[in-house]
């Protein structure tokens, strides 16, 4: 493992250890380059994990003060908890259900394809599918995606079963268990799935691919990367040249410390990354760093989200086995008929007894939610995840009111429904309702969305300066020698779970760094 | 000594009043609350027996479960009997009496039917005492490990290999 000094401005600082982060660290350390990685949480591996979803929350979940506004019923269910990520090496990735889908073609394109929406800030990404293809695979071999190269699928678990029949009978073909970073054989060097459940609480068997335990030991094996833990990042330093210099940091015992470097990556998702930048605002940019387009937190997406569960006469016992154990992708094509533009993904969720009574329907009391957990042993569920539409207003901003334990501005998660997340969430509500019933369901319960796990484009990739953040290496149009490395370069959303797209482009942007260092251009 | 007095006499007030009208579900004592059966005993220590045991029928109308016994919701609401909560809750089981009052005639114990304690609680569903006691049960009563093989729950599986060669596609019905 290596050691670096803190006056060392030779290494390239990665702030953040997830799936953006985490694998960039990896990467990089693999091609030579000297990596300092400032993580804010703890180092938890398999052995750490627990099988208990609110104690597995105190233990990973990111709950630094936050603030919320805008329409979305988290601001007033969960108002100070917006999303559902992590605080440990590996970031949500240790969360993560696994699923590991590609965007679609046409998703690359959604201003050209699906044409000017009233509200929305559709732009086209400057990459495509045919770019991104060789890094997908990458991306797949990495994390051993299931039904990808030679990897057979992982078998159905009965809340999957349930969820397939119902699909078949409504007609949908396109239904299997899912492309899942979880190994589904033993020919790999991380054990198989052993239908645990409590995927969510990090695999204890290491099952499910994470950069906390496969990547950051990867890349410290190397001897080129050094992981610093609760290292909460608090401003990002420049010279006169506007370039970066390093960054100030909190370390473990609460002291701000400074380690230089010749290239800075953020890469602490989509709340935490437009944050920082804002919170490094300086006489130079007095709007925060690379943000002359005024665009840093700014078209903040966390997916058009929302689950069905239902209740039926016999047991289910759902929470057995895969958490996200089967998909049907029917309905994530565009098509306009439907009466919304973009397409959503149907895929199992399991939450156990304490979870389920928590996000079921946030506040709810009396017997009509009672009966429903009364019913628990007997339900099936589904998560619905969709295309949301970017917005200029839904974004991040600095609550100056509110400070966290270092005393730095908390950032405020404003999120209203575009019109069309609302007309396909109704769509997918109908659809995995009828999917359940067609199976004999005697109930089933429409449910919203639950905080973020899915957190995009505060940070938006264009070719143009005036549209976006980051070029299409995730380099900032400002400043050339600070990326972006995490989902906040999210141009649009798609329908699928961000991570493998986070991943592909974490691969590709070390291998462009590396180019250009080896190249003496940055 | 006059405390305990006091409680004596809620007791056999209390027991009336409950033998009567609610079905009986506790019997207080001195300072203690018990099941009539005998299952589980509580020693209440900064709440007056009866403002306790209103507060656990409380917890019972806002997530009535009949296979889930009072044991549960008196471990749910147990933390609220500590001095520093103690002038919250009395605070609000008063108001709580007052509208059961005003509204059906009674105190909140003596209403027989959960329709009509309903009525009162949603009458102050969003104050911040019911929101207080409504958001505490949720994981309070929820997150008892103990109350989860109610609900058919397994908890923990790790520690039994997982579902792999124990039932994770055992369903036989579809």
């Amino acid at each position: 493992m290596a050691n670096f000094e803190l006056n060392d401005d030779n290494v390239v600082v990665i702030i953040g250890t997830g799936a953006g982060g985490g694998v960039l660290a990896n990467e990089l350390a693999q091609k030579g380059i000297s990596v300092v990685s400032l993580e804010a949480g703890g180092r938890h591996l398999p052995d750490d994990f627990i099988n208990d979803e609110w104690d597995s929350f105190g233990q990973l979940a990111w709950t630094d003060a936050r603030t919320t506004s805008g329409d979305w019923r988290v601001a007033t269910d969960f108002s100070g908890l917006p999303t559902w990520l992590v605080k440990s090496v590996g970031g949500a990735t240790q969360h993560w259900a696994g699923a590991s889908l590609r965007f679609q073609e046409h998703e690359w394109k959604t201003r050209t394809v699906y044409g000017q929406v009233d509200g929305a800030t559709l732009l086209d990404w400057p990459i495509d599918a045919t770019e991104m293809d060789s890094w997908y695979t990458k991306a797949e071999d990495k994390l051993d995606v299931t039904r990808t190269g030679d990897r057979p699928g992982l078998p159905g678990n009965n809340n999957y079963l349930i969820f397939e029949k119902g699909a078949k009978a409504l007609g949908y073909k396109d239904v299997h268990t899912g492309r899942m970073a979880i190994n589904s054989d033993d020919k790999r060097d991380r054990l198989m799935c052993q239908q645990t459940g409590f995927c969510f609480q990090g695999c204890k068997w290491g099952a499910k691919w994470s950069a906390g335990y496969v990547d950051i030991p990867q890349g410290e094996a190397t001897g080129n990367l050094e992981v610093r833990t609760h290292s909460h990042v608090a401003r990002i330093l420049h010279n006169a040249a506007g370039k970066v210099t390093g960054v100030e940091y909190f370390d473990k015992d609460g002291n701000l410390q400074m380690q230089k470097a010749r290239v800075v990556c953020v890469a602490g998702n989509s709340i935490e990354s437009p944050r920082l930048l804002l919170n490094s605002a300086s006489n130079m940019f007095p709007n925060g760093l690379a943000n002359s387009s005024d665009q840093v937190g700014r078209n903040y997406m966390r997916h058009m989200t929302g689950s069905v569960y239902a209740a039926f006469e016999k047991p289910v016992k759902m929470w057995r086995g895969t958490t996200m154990a089967g998909i049907i992708q029917d309905e994530s094509r565009h098509d306009p008929s439907r009466g919304f533009v973009g397409g959503y993904e149907m895929e199992t969720l399991a939450l156990g007894l304490p979870f389920m009574a928590a996000f079921l329907d946030p506040g709810a009391w009396g017997r009509e939610f009672t009966t429903a957990l009364d019913a628990y042993e007997n339900m099936a569920g589904m998560w619905l995840v969709g295309e949301d539409m970017p917005q200029t207003d839904n974004r991040v901003t600095l609550n100056t009111d509110v400070t966290d334990q270092f005393g730095l501005p908390t950032p405020n998660v404003h999120f209203s429904d575009h019109e069309n997340d609302i007309l396909m969430r109704n769509h997918a509500y109908k659809q995995g309702q009828a999917v359940y019933e067609a199976v004999g369901a005697t109930r089933t319960f429409p449910t919203p969305p639950y905080p973020s796990t899915h957190n995009l484009g505060t940070n938006r990739m264009s070719d143009n300066p005036e549209e976006g953040v980051v070029n299409k290496w995730g380099q900032t149009h400002d400043i050339e020698n600070l990326f972006v490395s995490d989902g906040s370069q999210f141009t649009t959303g798609a329908a699928e779970n961000p991570t493998l797209t986070i991943v592909a482009l974490a691969i590709r942007q070390a291998d462009h760094l590396a180019r250009e260092m080896s190249a003496g251009d940055l | 000594m006059i405390n305990q007095c006091k409680h004596k006499e809620m007791t056999r007030r209390q027991l009336l009043s409950r033998a009567t009208v609610a079905g009986a579900s506790f019997v207080v004592g001195a300072g203690f609350i018990a099941a009539p059966n005998g299952l589980w005993a509580l020693e209440v220590n900064a709440l007056e027996p009866a403002t306790f045991a209103t507060l656990v029928q409380m917890a019972r109308d806002i997530y009535p479960h009949d296979k889930v016994g009072d044991a549960f919701y008196v471990i749910a609401v147990k933390g609220y009997d500590t001095a520093e909560n103690a002038p919250t809750i009395i605070a609000g089981i008063t108001d709580l009496d007052n509208r059961s009052q005003t509204q059906k005639g009674a105190k909140y114990l003596d209403i027989g039917w959960e329709r009509d304690r309903v009525d009162i609680l949603r009458s102050m569903e969003n104050n911040s005492f019911f929101q207080m006691i409504r958001g505490g049960l949720v994981t309070g009563l929820y997150n008892q490990k103990s109350v989860w093989p109610i609900f058919g729950y397994e908890g923990s599986s790790y520690e039994f290999g997982g579902y792999i060669d124990r039932g994770f596609n055992d369903i036989n019905w579809l």
